[in-house]
Formats: structure tokens, sequence, C-alpha cells
């Protein structure tokens, strides 16, 4: 085999000496929960688009099994970040990122690392359903069929068993060949949801899931969360702190640096730590401002 | 799952398979502009080439020869000046009307039944052969009147019509509606707004679509064959009698087989190329002018 | 309007709140809805003007006019040749032309980035300027003289193959419905381009980013994601190059090669309704005349129904993606 493959060939933490789990456990924090094997690491990540810095100096390492939310007001580069972990951020042209990013030990931004690689391990949910305008079967059988599944049976059991786990399996098993576009915004998000899960990924990232839904389909939506959460590592970035304390692990807060000189923003990360710790004993002054609403 | 079975995860391009096909997909489609290339660059260089040696000062104004004398004989001055005056009538004619009725559309119609209507028979009018504009005119007014520039113009001005309402309904709906309530603000009649502020603003939008649509019906034979013939010698009077125009000419000189009259058609679609070129890169300077001074 | 400066100023005296509206106001409004009626009042007067003038064909042949003999110096006039000429040129124009137009529209939207693809479109742009009679002379002088070679080898290539025979084998001339085919792909190019590029260009970006997230490669996504999308508009696209090549004139009445017959050889010289009116119509005269007009109406209502469908069908497409 060539060499490069020891780069980018991940190797499980299982195994896996060089993954630190504890490092991320603040001293004072108290109680202490082991947390589970770490999924990514960044080290100091700057992101640009083009000349424009629109995050800085991220370090967080985001743990297997667990709900990791990020919050921050609009501008903090929340999205940015969670884009980079799955290389979404490939798709706009001029965007970089400086700093390590490691997904399970290896380096996600090596030169040999393709991110239709990636992204096949490291789904996405986005903010606004994005169902694509077929039927409801053919959207979740995508990721299956580009991944060259073509047995119908095995397509069957794919689609029930990820519209189950999407929690949509009984209201649409009658209607599968019907346009996904006919369902209900929440319906269509959990489709998206399903269709992430069928091709088993690792890590399932959502941005804002529930930022166009009703509170009942959000209720849905974090439901399902937690009932998938034993089996996936799950990122999601929030504008509803009071969302980011019903479903998440950890928080990360980020907030924005304004840079008087030459009138730009810049993401930070201001604090991480398992969220019950961020929301009730926050270290930093502005998680605090934030956390209690004195700030937006 | 990858993560709880203790395998290693592969980071990898996907497999070779799903990479070739989006590759030969990736080179299918260079191929398509490739494709589009070669005749484009195949009909320019052989219309310059052959083009070039006979355009003279004394080709773009003498009289049109018999198709039996050679190139080095007379010229295609009558189709240049009845290209420039039947052009520059339909001009006249059309680019008012186009733009009073996308004017009509975008600032009057609204959502209305018959703005819809308008809206909709008008693309469907730049649908219409330029043949059938010419039969048209023929029926409508050669019949009655005889054949004259004025004819031809008033094809022309049939094809350009509907293109200059489209261009136009396209740059006045970019006209940002606060500029409009600013000025109603002020008491201004709907009139007095549309041509005060929304009509200035969309100018350059306005003339470059126009100069397009100039360049597409200078451009334009069938609709002249049956309303403006041919002559050989200039006719300054664009309102009456026969005339002739550049495209009318390489038809007739396409289908002659002698080498004269060839070379004279090269030269001819030369300066009729050369013509549409101008107007388009007038269109872009206008339309770059435009962009900067919306900005 | 008003020749009088508007004395009205934040000074000026309180006007009536009632007062009516300005007479140039009125006017304005009425004569550009005048313009904007002018495109029906031009339509309907097409229709009328020239089915008039085409009635005796009409009239004196009945349904003969769609019989395949056109012979006008024993009064025969009957359409169907050029009917056929006409499919046959603008299948084949469709069958070169929207593949290309398709992939060249990929290739502007979902390959290139901007930068790149603005002179790519300038060039596309640059095809749709050369005129059609600029077509003609090429396709005529050049480009029919040189193919033709290509032609005779295919032809006696294929002889005895079953279908291939009788589509390219037979007596080959330059200017056939092939030769015209071809030109007409070339013309139709950017039209179908260009509206191609434009439905494409409406597919949600987040729906693109919702195939690649799942671990699609960009031949992947455009299947998934654009494709779905955009396909009812590309057929609307396809159906205006159909009706653009249906009614292209000039170039064709060039390179056509002239000839009334009803062939399976396309590299045989044929006819179609636009072409023979362009060669024919000036020394026609009584019922010759009649049946050229009437060929004309035939064209009129074909190309306004196929317009209409697209039209509609490229309307539809785009007002289902805005409401999506």
């Amino acid at each position: 085999m060539e060499t490069p493959e020891q780069n980018i060939v991940a190797n499980l933490p299982l195994t896996d000496s060089a993954v630190q789990p504890q490092q991320e456990v603040s001293p004072e924090s108290g109680v202490y929960t082991p947390p589970g094997e770490s999924v990514f690491e960044t080290k100091s990540i700057s992101i640009y688009y083009g000349s424009f810095r629109a995050v800085t100096d991220v370090s967080l390492t985001i743990h297997e099994n667990e709900i990791t939310a990020f919050i921050g007001p609009s501008g903090c580069g929340k999205t940015t970040v969670l884009r980079t972990l799955n290389r979404m951020n490939d798709l706009v042209v001029g965007a970089r990122v400086e700093g390590e990013v490691r997904y399970r030990g290896a380096p996600l931004y090596a030169k040999d690392v393709s991110p239709i690689a990636v992204r096949r391990r490291i789904g996405m949910v986005f903010q606004k359903p994005n169902p694509f305008p077929k039927s409801i079967y053919d959207n979740v059988a995508y990721g299956p069929r580009i991944n060259g599944e073509r047995n119908k049976g095995r397509l069957n059991e794919i689609v029930e068993r990820s519209l189950r786990q999407g929690a949509l399996w009984d209201e649409v098993k009658d209607r599968l060949n019907k346009s996904a576009l006919g369902l209900s915004g929440g319906q269509q998000q959990r489709l998206c949801i399903a269709r992430t899960l069928a091709v088993e990924p690792d890590v399932v990232l959502m941005d804002e899931p529930c930022s166009a839904l009703d509170p009942i389909a959000t209720g849905a939506i974090e439901d399902l969360m937690q009932e998938i959460k034993s089996k996936y590592t799950i990122v999601i970035v929030t504008h509803n702190m009071q969302q980011a304390t019903r479903v998440s692990d950890r928080t990360a807060f980020f907030s924005v640096l304004i840079n008087e000189h030459s009138d730009t923003r810049t993401g930070v990360l201001v604090e991480y730590d398992r969220t019950a710790k961020l929301f009730q004993d926050p270290r930093d002054s502005r998680t605090k401002a934030y956390v209690t609403g004195r700030m937006g | 799952m990858a993560a709880t079975t203790g395998q290693s995860v592969d980071l990898r391009e996907p497999p070779s398979w799903r990479r070739s096909k989006n590759r030969i997909a990736t080179i299918l489609m260079v191929i398509s502009f490739v494709l589009v290339i070669i005749p484009l660059g195949f009909v320019l260089f052989t219309v310059i080439a052959k083009g070039i040696s006979i355009i003279s000062w004394q080709f773009l104004t003498a009289d049109i020869p018999p198709n039996v004398l050679p190139a080095s004989i007379g010229g295609m001055g009558p189709a240049v000046v009845g290209t420039l005056e039947i052009t520059a009538l339909a001009t006249v004619l059309a680019v008012p009307l186009g733009v009073l009725g996308a004017i009509y559309l975008n600032e009057y119609g609204g959502n209305r039944l018959l703005a819809r209507l308008i809206g909709f028979f008008s693309d469907v009018m730049t649908g219409v052969p330029s043949i059938v504009m010419g039969l048209f005119i023929f029926t409508i007014w050669v019949l009655h009147f005889g054949y004259s520039g004025l004819a031809g113009a008033l094809a022309l001005g049939c094809l350009m019509l509907p293109i200059v309402i489209r261009s136009t309904y396209e740059m006045l709906r970019l006209v940002p509606d606060p500029l409009r309530e600013a000025s109603y603000a002020l008491g201004a009649s709907k009139a007095r707004v549309t041509v005060t502020v929304v009509l200035p603003t969309a100018l350059g939008g306005i003339v470059s679509g126009a100069l397009l649509a100039i360049a597409r019906a200078a451009g334009e034979t069938a609709p002249l064959l049956f309303t403006i013939l041919t002559v050989t010698t200039v006719n300054r009077n664009v309102f009456s009698g026969a005339n002739t125009s550049l495209p009318s000419q390489i038809f007739a000189n396409a289908s002659s087989p002698y080498v004269g009259a060839q070379a004279r058609g090269w030269g001819a679609a030369l300066t009729l190329i050369a013509l549409a070129f101008i107007l388009m890169v007038a269109a872009r300077l206008v339309t770059a002018r435009f962009a900067r001074n919306l900005q | 309007m008003t020749t009088k400066a508007d004395p009205a100023g934040p000074a000026g005296s309180a006007r009536q709140l009632s007062e009516r509206r300005p007479l140039g106001d009125i006017t304005f409004q009425a004569v550009a809805l005048a313009a904007g009626l002018l495109v029906l009042v031009i339509l309907v007067l097409i229709a009328v003007s020239t089915s008039q003038q085409a009635s005796s064909w009409f009239s004196s042949e009945g349904i003969k006019i769609f019989s395949s003999t056109w012979n006008p110096t024993n009064n025969q006039f009957g359409a169907l040749p050029f009917i056929y000429g006409t499919a046959v040129t603008a299948i084949i124009a469709l069958v070169i032309a929207v593949p290309v137009s398709v992939g060249v529209a990929l290739l502007l939207t979902e390959v290139v980035p901007r930068r790149w693809a603005r002179p790519i479109v300038y060039v596309i742009d640059l095809l749709a300027v050369v005129p059609s009679v600029v077509w003609g002379l090429w396709g005529i002088l050049v480009f029919a003289p040189w193919i033709q070679h290509y032609y005779a080898s295919v032809s006696s290539g294929v002889k005895g193959i079953p279908v291939l025979d009788s589509l390219f084998g037979g007596q080959t001339s330059g200017a056939s419905f092939f030769t015209a085919g071809i030109i007409l792909a070339f013309m139709i190019t950017p039209i179908v381009t260009s509206l191609s590029r434009e439905v494409i260009a409406t597919v949600p970006a987040i729906d693109r980013e919702g195939a690649y997230a799942l671990g699609a490669t960009r031949l992947e996504m455009i299947n998934g994601a654009v494709w779905p999308h955009s396909q009812a508009g590309v057929v609307g696209a396809v159906l205006l190059g159909l009706g653009r090549a249906m009614g292209e004139t000039i170039a064709v009445a060039l390179v056509i090669g002239s000839s009334a017959t009803i062939t399976p050889h396309l590299f045989a010289p044929g006819y179609n309704m636009p072409a023979v009116i362009a060669n024919e119509f000036g020394e026609a005269t009584g019922l010759f005349r009649a049946a050229l007009i009437g060929m004309g109406v035939l064209l009129f209502a074909f190309t306004i129904i196929i317009n209409v469908i697209a039209r509609v069908i490229v309307e539809r497409s785009g007002r289902r993606q805005r409401g999506a």
C-alpha cells in the first residue's frame, strides 16, 4: 500500500494512544464523568473566506456518542466551524482552514483525504429541510445507491430501518413512492435525518435543524436525537439555549470579536464544557452574560 | 457501524468506478464546450480570411455590379446604406414601443390578467419565425403599398418588439422600490416617477438590451426577402421603392456560381459580422458602465 | 405630462387630497397599455392576414394540402415533403444540440468557477451573433463541400446494414437534410444553453449541499439534486430550441438541397417549410403564392403551439422553484 495511507486511514481510538480524552476536562469542573473517545480534535483552527478571517483560534475535542451543542450570537462562526468538520466549506470558493482538524486521529485536511469519503462518514442535516424533489423512498435510498447498493431487498431494509430511526416510518410507510415535497416541514426534516442515517455515518452534524420548525416538530426531532445518540456522535448548532440544555451533553459557546480598526468581526470559542456546568457555573463572564440573557 | 466495530476509517477517495464516472462526466462537459467553439472558430476564421482582402472604401460605397464581374469591380454600397437605414428605422419604430410596453407590464400591469397575458405572449412572439414576419408584412403592407425600406423596417420592428419588451422589463424590475417610493413621497405622479426616476435608473440596461436587439435585427434576411427585394444602386429614400441590405445580398450571392459574386458575399458577411460585433461590444460596455452606476 | 414646473414645494399651498389623477398620468398609462396590447394585436393580425392570403390554397386543396405531391407546374401543392423536412432537420438539430447545450450549461454552473464562466458565456453569445445568412454562406461554400466526402464514405460503409443503410446510405449530397440539421444545431445551441443554464442556476445551494453531505461526487450530486429540479425547465428550453429550429430560414434554405422529396436518407437533399417559402416566393403567383403563404400559416401555428407549451413549462418550473 502507498505511504499516504498511514496518515489518512484513521485508527480507532481503542487502538490509538494519541488520543487523550482527559485533556478537555477543566480542572475546576468538579464532577468528573469520563467522556467517550474523542471523535474530533481541532487545534487552534482559523477559518478564512478569502482574506476575511471568519473564525480564529478554535480548539476543542468532540466525544463519541455524545451530543455537542454549539451556541452563540449570530455571526460568531458556529456554523462555519461545523462545516469544517465534514469539509462542506470546500464548496465555498476561497474558503480555507488553518490549523489542525483531526477526525479519529486522522488529519481531515491532509492532501490525499477525499472530501467525498469524509462526508460519507460525517453526515449533515441543514437549517432548512432540503429533501430532493424525488419520492420519499428515493430520498432515503439515494446515499446507499451512490455507494453502490443495487440490491432491491437490501435497499428496502435500509430504507425501512432509516425511516424507523428517523421516527418517520409509521407516518410514511404507505406513501413511500409519493414526492418528499408533499411532507410537512417537520416530516421533511426527519426525512433528511433518515436520509443521512441511511449511509450509516459515524457522525451527524446538525446546523440549526429546528430553526424552520414549530415546537411540536422540534420536540420530535429532539426526541429523535436522544434515541440515536447511542449509535452516533452528534454535533448541533443551535440559536436556542433551551434546546442546548435539553439535548446536549457538552456545549461550546462562541462569541464575536469586533476589531475596531478594520471593522471586521471574527468568531472565537469562549468556553467549552459540559452543558450543565457551562450553563450553571460558567467560567467566563461573556458566557455568563449570554446564558443569563444579558447579551444577544 | 465503523465506530464501534473496531475497523479503521478510510478517508481516501471513493471506489474508482465512482471517481471515473464523475471524471468522464466532467470530460464530456468540456468536450461539449469544445464542440461549440470549433464551428464558431471556423466560421469566424473563414469569414475574416475571405472577407478581409476585399473590404475597402470602394467596397463599402460602390454600386453592386453584375455577378459575373470579378471582385475588383464594384462593391456593396447600396446594401450598406440599406442595412443602416432600414435597421435605424426599425429601431425608431420598435424601441420606444417596446420600452412603453415594458413600462406597462412592470409599472402598471402588476399581476393583472391582461398584463400577464401580454407578458406571456410577448415571450411567445420571440419564437415566431422571422420568415413569418416577412410574409405578414407582405400580406398586410406590401400588397397595398409596394416594396420599400419601410416595409422591411416594419418586419424587423415586429421581430425586435418582443425582445425589447423582455429586456427592458428585466431592467425595470431591477430598479429598487425605495427609489420609486422616495419620489412618490414627494408627491410625484406615477408617470412622473417612471419618467424621472425609473427610466433614468434603468437606462443603461435598456440601451444595452436595445443594442442587442438591433444586432439581431441587422443580421436578419428572411423578413426582408419579400419586403424590400434587392437593388443594385443606392436608394436613399427608405420610405418608397425597392431597397437592399447586406443579408439580402449575401443570400443572393451565396447561391451564385461566380467567384466575384462569392467574394463580394464574403466581404458583405464580414461587414455584417463586424457591425453585429460592434453593437455587441457596445452593449457590453454600456452594461458595465450601468452596473457601476447602480453601485 | 404638465409643461409647467410643479409649484408645490414644501411651502406650496395645501392641495386638496381629493385631487384627480393628472391627465398626463392617465395618458401615459394609456399609451403604455396600447404599446403592450400591440403584441397581442400583431399576433392576431399575423394569423388573420396570412390566413386570408392563403385561403385559396386551403379551400381549393382541402385536406390535400397535406398530400405528398408538390408540383407547381401542375398546380399540385402538397405540403407533406416540407413538413417532413422541417421535422427531420429539427430532430437532427436537437439530437446534436441538446446534449452539447446541457453539457455546457452544467459546465458553467457546476464545474468552472464563476471567474471563468463569464468568458465562456461571451463565446456562446458570440455564436448567437453570427447571422443566419452567414451560417448559410459558410455552410454552402465551405462546410457542405467538406463534409460531402465523409457522407460518401459513411454511406458506402453502412451498405447492407438494415436500419443504418436506410438512414445513412443511398445517394449523398453536401447540401442535405443532415447538413441543414448540423447548421441548425450550431444556431440553436446558444438559446438552449442559456435557458438551461438559467434553469439549473435556480437549484438552491442547500439542495446541492444535501447531496454533497451524503458523500456524493459531483456527477452523483447532479443526478440527485440538480437534475430532478431542472428537468422540466430543460425540457422547456429544448422545446424553445425546437421552435427555433423549425422556423430558422435562410441558413437552411442555402444548405438543404432544395428537393421536395420524402426519403429516409438523411444525406440526401431535401426541403423544409421556411426554405421553400424563402426560395420560391419570388417567382410565385396565384395558387402557388397562396400555398407558400399557407405554409407560413402552418409554420406559424406549429411554432406558436410549441412556444406556448415551452413557456408554460418554463414558467411552471420557475414558480415551483420559488415556491419550494
